[in-house]
C-alpha cells in the first residue's frame, strides 16, 4: 500500500470511459487517508469479463463536507468517506 | 364476456418494465450460454430475501452489553458475525463503525445500492433511490431531519458512500432506559433504519409493573 494513513491524497480528477468506482462529485478534491483497507481485484476490468488482476489497493479517504460541495449547510467538521482505489490517489501538494 | 356489474379497464399485468425485460434477457441468455443454472439464480434470490435485519440487530445488541465483543466487532464484523453464529456473506468485507454521543455516522451509495446484505437483508427502496443517493452526500442533515432524526450542532457528522468492496454497519448509541434489558430485548429495540444510521433506537418496552 503506497499511503499511509494520515496522509493528504488527492483524487484524481481524470475522466474515465467505462464502469469505475470513484464517485464524480469526489474527482480533483483532497482528503485524508483514514484506513487501508486491503487490495481488491480492479472493477474497472472486471465489469467487462476480466479477471481484474492485478488487485488494487484500496483506502478510506475521509473529506471536509465544506471541501468537497460548495455552501454546505451542516458543521464545519463534518465529513464525508468514501473507498478509493490506489490508481485514482494522487499526493496532494 | 363478463358478468359484471361495474366498468373497468381490462386488468393486465401491464407493461413489463424495461430494467425486467433487461433481466429476462440476460437471465435467458448465461443460461443458454450454460454459465449459470435457473437454479443457481432462484437459490441466490432465496438466500438475499432469507436474510434479515434481525442479524445485524444481533450483532449491536451484543455489542452494546459486552465491551470486548464491541472491540472485536470494530476490528473485523464478519469474524465476530461468525462468532455468533450468523452468516456474513460472500467476499465483500463488513466494516462496523460505532454512532457516539460526539458522533453520528450514516451510510449511502452513490454509485449503486452496495449494503450488507447478508447481514441487514435486501436495502429498502428508498436506499436505491437517486434522492437519497444524491442528497445524503451533499445535504445528510436535512435528509436525518426528514427521517426524524435532529442531531445536535456539537455532533460530528460522518456519511459513508460505499463506493468499492466494502459494506459499512453502524452501531447505533444504546438508548438510555435500557439497562435492565436482556440482549433479545434490547435486539427487538435495533431497527434496520438505525444500522444504516437513518434512524436512533428507542426505549419502547414499558416500565415493568409492581
Amino acid at each position: 500500500m503506497r499511503y499511509r494513513v494520515g496522509e493528504r491524497v488527492r483524487v484524481a480528477a481524470r475522466a474515465h470511459e467505462g464502469h469505475h468506482r470513484t464517485p464524480g462529485y469526489l474527482k480533483g478534491k483532497t482528503g485524508t487517508i483514514e484506513r487501508a483497507h486491503a487490495s481488491f481485484p480492479n472493477p474497472e476490468t472486471r465489469a467487462y469479463g476480466g479477471d481484474g488482476l492485478p488487485e488494487q489497493p484500496l483506502y478510506l479517504v475521509g473529506f471536509v463536507q465544506r471541501d468537497v460541495w460548495y455552501g454546505y449547510q451542516g458543521r464545519a467538521s463534518d465529513r464525508i468517506y468514501a473507498d478509493v482505489f490506489e490508481h485514482w490517489l494522487e499526493e496532494a501538494q | 364476456m363478463s358478468e359484471h356489474d361495474h366498468d373497468h379497464p381490462p386488468i393486465t399485468d401491464g407493461d413489463e418494465p424495461a430494467a425486467a425485460a433487461r433481466v429476462r434477457a440476460l437471465e435467458e441468455l448465461l443460461v443458454a450460454k450454460g454459465t449459470v443454472r435457473r437454479e443457481d439464480v432462484r437459490q441466490m434470490i432465496d438466500w438475499l430475501v432469507s436474510r434479515s435485519p434481525a442479524d445485524g440487530a444481533r450483532l449491536v445488541a451484543r455489542a452494546w452489553i459486552d465491551p470486548e465483543f464491541k472491540e472485536r466487532l470494530l476490528g473485523d464484523a464478519r469474524a465476530a458475525a461468525l462468532e455468533l453464529g450468523l452468516d456474513p456473506g460472500p467476499s465483500p468485507v463488513v466494516m462496523a463503525v460505532e454512532n457516539t454521543p460526539a458522533v453520528h455516522h450514516m451510510v449511502v451509495c452513490t454509485l449503486c445500492s452496495c449494503y450488507p446484505r447478508a447481514l441487514l437483508g435486501p436495502p429498502p427502496d428508498w436506499y436505491k433511490s437517486l434522492s437519497y443517493r444524491s442528497r445524503a452526500v451533499s445535504d445528510p442533515r436535512g435528509v436525518l431531519s426528514e427521517f426524524g432524526v435532529e442531531l445536535n450542532d456539537n455532533v460530528e457528522l460522518r456519511v459513508l458512500d460505499s463506493t468499492a468492496d466494502i459494506r459499512y454497519l453502524v452501531i447505533p448509541i444504546r438508548p438510555a432506559g435500557t439497562q435492565e434489558m436482556n440482549e433479545e430485548q434490547l435486539a427487538a429495540l435495533v431497527t434496520r433504519d438505525a444500522m444504516i444510521g437513518l434512524a436512533q433506537p428507542v426505549a419502547t418496552t414499558p416500565a415493568p409493573v409492581h
